[in-house]
């Protein structure tokens, strides 16, 4: 499961009250993410490897959260995408 | 159903289930058709594919997470439009020199969208394996939709300012503007394969961050919250057409080794393609937007040499290496922007939007932010030319340039080694010389000078009258080519084009609104209010 690249990948979403839980849980669940804010848009840095987390993400909304309502913030993204009901994994596969 | 006890209702689809219900289930095998005759592109280019159910769609996104999702996304959306448009939010931008960027935008960006949604299309019909036909059908829509919401995001700004109006046929026929209009056709006119790894993966995945983030990023940031939120709603499809170009590289790379080569080519030439379109992307971050978020060159750094060098290094397993000349956009970042914004400067009369000299206040952020190149070269260059106009004799050129024959940018870069020498090449075929901006299109052209030859390069076509419009006597005594070429391409003097301070959006702004027309130069007019006792 582990990856051993420490090649950034990247996330983005909107700035807004919808993101906030989103960007929340993706910080607590990637302890080397980093946070870049620009005007209207946040991008999260992460050496090799970022995961979503559904439960995280409803644990902080407050509410269930479906892992597909990402797509309406979503800006951009770097890294070989993996989704699944309950995790969206961002990844480089090789170092 | 109640009456029954027994029934259960039936299990929820996992998001894999429902993916594979959608993409393998839904497909049939032909049987009165031969599957050669159905799908006619697919061989010529010479990618080979052995089994077409390998694809696998990473955001397996099914139809009705689609319709839902972008559904909500429209009516996010036009909620903002409608209060932008009550607000009077054409008004809250920085200033009328913001607007030329808008105008850049709907002519020279928009217009691709449609072009996007037309070669999508074609895949959506010329893929044999259906999960990537799906995917090329949901891109299709998606493209379709930005085209329509930008459009009508800007229509709000059109019903009070000049120049935006016409700007389907100014994309037709302003010569700068056959740039954007170029490398659509250029990849619609290639096989399937190379339109994908062309627009999908050179294109959306290597180089469009730059648009997306920190060009939108600068819309927000001055205030303009209509283009930022069609922006941004069209961004949250891109992820997903990134996704989709990553993917179809892997999926190409792994099926047949003999793919491997192709590939890299058509990496090659899009990668140099696109970065020479978003040359114009360049010169709206640093010189049009009058409240900048970062500098081209910095955008560079971060999205294409980290971003973009993390992508490279994972695809290096497949034998595949970065772009050609890849270190000759490196070597460019410190001087793209502003090459770029002298031509636009010099030739301000033959295009659709207005400009301006930088003040000493952005000279001075451009010094700091290009601290190799600013000073060196283009300080004492636009120095100059300021007092020129204080002269009363502003800088013209008064010829038309000379045209590569495959990015269609006129001749305006350096020398990749010194930013003193005009890069210009050039090459013999059939008898004929074909000019190019640099060895990157040169080299497209090589590959492929039987299309490169046809190129309609606005230039070449208003010195063989071609660009008039009817009525219009070449033999007429005072015949003046460049002031027909003009009416062509439907630009009017005072209008579109010249110096922002002369404009008619310039003079409106500061009337409606009491604030200057450009932050960094002060009141062009009477209109604009004294708040200072100074």
């Amino acid at each position: 499961m582990a990856t051993t690249s420490t090649q950034p990948v990247f996330i983005a979403f909107q700035d807004n009250n919808d993101t906030r839980p989103i960007i929340d849980a993706i910080m607590a669940d990637n302890p080397n993410a980093k946070l870049n804010e620009m005007p209207a848009l946040v991008k999260i840095d992460c050496p090799g490897r970022l995961v979503v987390r559904r439960d995280t993400i409803s644990e902080l909304a407050g509410r269930e959260f479906d892992l597909r309502e990402i797509y309406i913030n979503l800006i951009s993204l770097a890294g070989e995408v993996d989704e699944t009901d309950e995790e969206f994994v961002l990844e480089w596969k090789t170092s | 159903m109640a009456a029954d006890g027994n029934m259960k209702p039936a299990k929820k689809l996992s998001l894999k289930e429902n993916y594979a219900m959608l993409t393998r289930g839904l497909d049939w095998e032909p049987t009165y058709q031969k599957k050669e005759d159905i799908f006619r592109m697919i061989d010529f280019e010479g990618i080979k594919i052995h089994d077409w159910d390998k694809w696998e769609d990473p955001f397996r996104l099914t139809m009705d997470a689609y319709w839902k999702y972008q559904g909500e996304k429209e009516r996010k959306l036009y909620a903002i439009i409608d209060a932008f448009q009550q607000g009077n939010g054409q008004f809250n931008v920085t200033d009328a020199r913001y607007l030329q960027a808008l105008k850049i935008f709907l002519t020279g960006i928009v217009e691709l969208e449609y072009a996007s949604h037309r070669g999508f299309c074609m895949l959506g019909r010329e893929f044999p394996g259906a999960g990537p036909r799906i995917a090329a059908q949901m891109q299709s829509i998606d493209e379709l939709r930005h085209c329509t919401t930008q459009i009508h995001a800007i229509s709000h700004y059109s019903k009070y300012f000049e120049g935006m109006a016409n700007f389907p046929e100014q994309f037709d026929r302003v010569w700068y503007l056959s740039i954007p209009k170029s490398f659509f056709e250029d990849a619609c006119t290639s096989g399937p394969f190379e339109f994908i790894v062309a627009i999908s993966f050179a294109f959306e995945y290597v180089l469009t961050n730059l648009a997306f983030m920190p060009w939108m990023s600068g819309a927000a940031f001055n205030g303009d919250m209509s283009t930022v939120s069609f922006g941004f709603s069209a961004q949250s499809d891109e992820a997903r057409h990134m996704t989709l170009g990553i993917e179809v590289i892997k999926f190409l790379l792994e099926q047949d080794p003999a793919n491997v080569a192709l590939v890299q080519k058509w990496i090659d030439k899009w990668f140099w393609r696109g970065y020479r379109l978003l040359a114009l992307l360049a010169t709206m971050m640093d010189y049009v937007l009058p409240k900048r978020v970062m500098s081209w060159g910095e955008a560079w750094t971060i999205y294409y040499e980290e971003n973009g060098g993390a992508l490279f290094a994972d695809l290096a397993r497949y034998g595949i290496k970065p772009p050609k000349y890849a270190d000759v956009t490196i070597k460019e970042k410190g001087r793209v922007s502003h090459e770029m914004w002298s031509v636009f400067y010099a030739n301000r009369d033959a295009v659709n939007f207005s400009t301006w000299l930088p003040s000493e206040e952005e000279m001075a952020w451009f010094s700091e932010k290009y601290p190799d190149t600013f000073d060196k070269y283009y300080r004492p260059r636009f120095e100059h030319w300021r007092q020129l106009e204080k002269e009363g004799k502003p800088f013209t050129c008064k010829c038309l340039p000379q045209l590569c024959q495959v990015c269609q940018w006129p001749c305006l870069y350096t020398e990749p080694d010194d930013a003193t020498e005009f890069l210009h090449r050039e090459t013999e075929y059939k008898g004929e010389t074909f000019h190019f901006c640099s060895d990157g299109c040169k080299d497209i052209f090589a590959d492929e000078p039987e299309k490169y030859v046809h190129a309609w390069l606005p230039v070449n076509q208003i010195y063989q009258g071609n660009c008039f419009l009817p009525g219009v006597d070449p033999t007429a005594p005072d015949f003046n080519p460049l002031v027909e070429a003009l009416k062509y391409m439907g630009l009017k003097p005072g209008v579109d084009g010249g110096l922002l301070k002369d404009s008619i959006d310039a003079q409106r702004w500061e009337q409606w609104t009491s604030r200057p027309a450009n932050i960094h130069e002060g009141a062009y007019t009477d209109f604009v209010r004294k708040t200072t006792n100074g």
